[in-house]
């Protein structure tokens, strides 16, 4: 039991709790006086943008300084278009945001093939060069901006003031607020969430990560530019000021201040930060003797205390003190089966790696490696620590392709292709590191193996147009779970799990891929006797289903027991291949394993 | 344009190009070493000149009392785990580093007259208010998440960087200030005027590139950096602290960050918040270099120096918007020749 009891919501408050957020919101322009409707306009237009970064910085693992400037993208396009052409300003919405989404793709393409610091390098590039176009170009009003920006008309009603403005703002944000919880509540979300767990998991299984980072670094991009189309038809008025370097580096503040993994962090710090900056600017001059933007000095410091001792920012603290409800259960409708990939009959040959090589620098890793695995069989690969087994691993499944050598995966040349393109093909994989996503629950992490078997992209699912293949992802990966004995885990967090069953929550999701091919990077480690024994159980079967599984592993009980034939690796070459017993008599793998027999 | 208006703009350029160089070198210098992008730099750049103009008008600079105010929270803190660890013989030398010295610091300030001293007395007195701002600022800010990720140590370099703009604002105020020429000798080669500042600036930036290199090259401590660029783990094994290697870092990047700075003031008026574009055209040259090759890097600085100079010419308010745009047929090149390498945090 927990020590400090604490009230519990009942799931009927849960559900009232957005409605009476809603209602709240209707009201507010109604009752509070002008100064704070307006406050909550500029609340609610930087939650707008700062929730952007949430999904870039806080679940994407990617981030950008620039957000200022594709505001401001937002804010020119639309200021220019109706001021000077009397375009309708529904449709410079339109236009700014296909022009923001063409700076994003270019931006993303040049910058997220490089390592991850070039993004916001670049960003910041992009946001000074721009701030400097907005105040130097002719047309665009130079410094002293554009005006007389005509107000928006929603059916034939004309938004004149900041109490009625405020209502469309809000309205935004909510749906920004509903399509990012959506999005990241789906099999793309899983994709992204997988981007921070390093690309490498992520690719193997299956997903295609470089286009994940562009999406959600345009989705990003569009927000900031619809939060400066309100803003400019707000304040009806644009100027280069508020789309700054500095203005951009404010919205990452906040993002990361409210709690930049939380889609609530987002509105949370814009909150904050608003009130805090409306207050400081009011009595820091007054206490320093000087005008000037000092509440900056303040926000830097908070930033440096934040990541400093709560890296997840004030949200997650917020919410310790809020009675929580019950984590609901994720799986409540059953879908249909997946469709499974025709089985490949027994006996016939699944992989076959021919004179692999492998060189780090002057280290040949591996050295002329050849191996077969057919439907329907356990072959082991062992070998002292070093022999090269993980790094022949990475070459079959395509993590980190051969120098040399032929792979043949199902009568098919693979060792050129990328990892997720084998795993399409019917390749499985655990790694030695475990490699989940240690604060997604079990059953997410095991989703993510199967997002191969599902094909709605990011805007259906942003939509939640696409809850029935859901819901037969998430039934697929509960099946998986259950089959491998983890059951009562389902909605643990992954990392909450002791290593073993972490291992065994990789075999669920690299089983949830339906593969053909199994590879398992040392997955009795850590296993107790028993774990030991209902795992090989389940290896067997698999093996009677047709599945064919390679497997490194070290346990020579659990080896010799399992295995139809193993072979044997010393210095990155193959010493022996055999039955196992043959290979538990042969001379050469003795002494490798035992020393020389004198 | 003619020849000589060329010729001048390429003086110019190559002057600025300098001064990037240099700061593109120790831009590189901390990321290797520590994995910091280490935004802040320009506000030593600032700091530097802003420092030396007070120091010149007889005011005791606001740097100080910073340098005064971050040794005493880093002595505070350093007594704290001394104490928790037992180790009380730590104690007399924190305190001395971090307490005694900027006091007895700013008791030397308080006491001679400033205004008179010798130009070189006071680029020393400067660097001796400046520099151990980088180490400092290490210890508190940077140490504490050495092990943080990329992305985590940029986004609190940014906060840094912020947190210093703020500050030069309240100590120097928003005027701008220049600095006298160090020399007012120039030559007539042909055609073309050389400006003796030009020079002197072109040797202090390539008399401080060798003194870099034979600091990498010839040093104990150098060597102990450049190992701990290429392996942490491995020079920490071979006993080269990673706390020492980052001080150390932040020292020699808030050294040529100041010295850049007493360079560049003379030439151009410095305000509170100009270090920050300063600095981030070193990091166009830095980038260039794939922020890992220092003669890239410094290559790279000497042509952004050269094409700021010539778009301000042609096309003077769009100065910023060319140097910054540049980057992108940059990192185009960069991208299409690095292979595209997984990078495990």
């Amino acid at each position: 039991m927990s020590a400090s009891p604490r009230l519990q919501l009942s799931p009927a408050w849960v559900k009232a709790l957005p409605l009476i957020g809603i209602a709240l919101l209707a009201v507010a322009p109604l009752l509070l006086p002008e100064f704070t409707v307006t406050l909550l306009n500029y609340i609610g237009l930087y939650a707008i943008v700062a929730m952007g970064l949430v999904l870039l910085t806080g679940v994407g693992g990617l981030t950008s300084f620039g957000q200022a400037a594709f505001v401001g993208l937002g804010a020119y396009t639309t200021a220019t278009l109706t001021t000077t052409y009397g375009v309708s300003p529904w449709l410079t919405l339109l236009v700014g945001l296909a022009l923001t989404a063409l700076v994003a793709l270019a931006l993303g393409f040049i910058t997220l093939r490089l390592s991850g610091h070039y993004l916001p390098l670049g960003t910041i590039a992009w946001g000074i060069s721009l701030y400097y176009l907005f105040g130097n170009v002719e047309f665009l009003g130079g410094h002293t901006g554009i005006s007389g920006i005509p107000t928006l008309g929603v059916f034939g009603f004309e938004l004149h003031s900041g109490r009625e403005f405020f209502y469309l703002i809000w309205l935004a944000v909510l749906g920004v607020v509903v399509l990012t919880r959506n999005l990241l509540d789906s099999r793309s979300g899983r994709a992204i969430r997988a981007l921070k767990g390093g690309s490498l998991m992520a690719e193997a299984m299956g997903v295609n990560t470089p286009r994940a980072k562009i999406v959600i670094f345009t989705v990003a991009a569009l927000y900031a530019c619809l939060s400066g189309w309100l803003y400019a038809h707000l304040q009806r008025f644009v100027n280069p000021t508020p789309f700054s370097l500095t203005q951009g580096i404010e919205y990452l503040f906040m993002a990361v201040i409210g709690g930049v993994a939380h889609v609530w962090g987002a509105l949370l710090g814009a909150g904050l930060i608003t009130i805090l900056k409306q207050w400081l600017q009011d009595w820091l001059p007054q206490l320093l003797g000087q005008s000037g933007n000092f509440e900056i000095i303040f926000f830097g410091l908070m930033m440096i205390f934040i990541l400093h001792r709560s890296r997840d920012g004030l949200w997650p603290i917020l919410l310790r003190f809020v009675p929580q409800a019950p984590a609901a259960q994720r799986v409540t409708t059953v879908g249909q089966p997946l469709a499974r990939r025709p089985v490949v009959e027994r006996g016939q040959e699944l992989l076959s790696v021919r004179e692999a090589t492998k060189r780090f620098g002057g280290l040949v890793a591996n050295n002329q490696m050849s191996l077969d695995v057919r439907a329907g069989e356990v072959v082991a690969l062992i070998g002292p620590n070093g022999a090269g087994k993980s790094t022949l691993f990475n070459g079959i499944s395509g993590v980190d392709p051969l120098t040399s050598g032929e792979i043949t995966f199902r009568g098919e040349r693979v060792e050129r292709l990328p990892s997720r393109e084998i795993a399409r093909r019917g390749m499985s994989r655990t790694f030695q590191h475990v490699r989940l996503l240690s604060g997604m629950s079990v059953l997410d992490n095991v989703a993510i193996g199967a997002h191969l078997r599902g094909d709605r992209g990011y805007l259906p699912a942003a939509l939640h147009l696409e809850r029935d293949e859901e819901a037969r992802l998430l039934t697929e990966a509960a099946y998986q779970i259950e089959r491998c004995g983890l059951a009562e885990h389902l909605n643990d967090a992954a990392g909450s799990l002791p290593l073993g069953k972490q291992r065994i929550v990789e075999i669920a999701r690299a089983l949830a891929a339906d593969p053909c091919l199994l590879l398992l990077d040392e997955p009795a480690a850590g296993l107790r006797y028993f774990e030991k024994q209902a795992l090989a159980e389940l290896l067997r079967r698999l093996r009677d289903e047709g599945i064919g599984v390679l497997l490194v592993e070290h346990d020579m009980d659990f080896v010799m027991g399992l295995a139809d034939r193993v072979v044997v690796m010393e210095f990155g070459e193959k010493l022996a291949e055999g039955l196992p017993e043959d290979v538990q008599r042969n001379p050469a793998v003795l002494e490798a394993y035992l020393g020389g027999v004198e | 344009m003619d020849l000589q208006i060329a010729l001048l703009l390429g003086q110019d350029g190559i002057t600025n190009g300098a001064i990037y160089a240099l700061l593109s070198l120790a831009l590189v210098l901390v990321f290797t070493v520590t994995r910091v992008i280490f935004i802040p730099q320009g506000e030593f750049v600032a700091f530097g000149a802003l420092t030396l103009a007070s120091l010149q008008t007889g005011v005791l600079p606001g740097t100080l009392w910073l340098l005064i105010g971050l040794g005493a929270v880093a002595g505070l803190i350093d007594t704290v785990f001394a104490l928790r660890d037992r180790q009380l013989q730590r104690i007399p030398r924190i305190l001395g580093i971090n307490l005694a010295l900027p006091l007895a610091l700013a008791g030397l300030l308080a006491n001679i007259p400033l205004s008179s001293l010798g130009l070189p007395i006071q680029v020393l007195l400067t660097l001796a208010v400046v520099v151990p701002l980088g180490p400092l600022i290490y210890r508190l800010v940077f140490q504490p998440i050495a092990e943080a990720s990329v992305l985590v140590l940029l986004i609190v370099a940014v906060s840094v960087h912020v947190t210093l703009t703020g500050l030069g604002l309240f100590f120097f105020g928003a005027e701008g200030s220049r600095t006298p020429s160090f020399t007012d000798a120039s030559f007539e080669i042909g055609d073309a005027m050389i400006q003796g500042q030009t020079l002197l600036v072109v040797a202090a930036s390539l008399t401080l590139i060798v003194a870099l290199y034979l600091f990498f090259e010839r040093t104990l401590w150098g060597k102990a950096l450049r190992a701990t660029a290429m392996n942490r783990t491995g020079a920490r094994l071979m006993g080269i602290s990673a706390t020492m290697a980052g001080k150390l870092s932040f020292s020699v990047a808030a050294l040529i960050g100041a010295f850049s700075g007493i360079l560049i003031s003379p030439i151009t008026t410095i305000y509170y918040d100009s270090g920050f574009l300063i600095g981030l055209k070193g990091f166009v040259g830095a980038i260039v270099g794939g922020l890992g090759s220092y003669p890239l890097a410094a290559a790279g600085a000497v042509m952004v120096g050269l094409l700021e100079s010539y778009s301000s010419f042609w096309a003077s308010a769009f100065k910023e918007v060319i140097v910054f745009t540049l980057i992108i047929p940059v990192l185009v090149w960069r991208s299409l020749t690095t292979r595209h390498t997984e990078e495990e945090e």
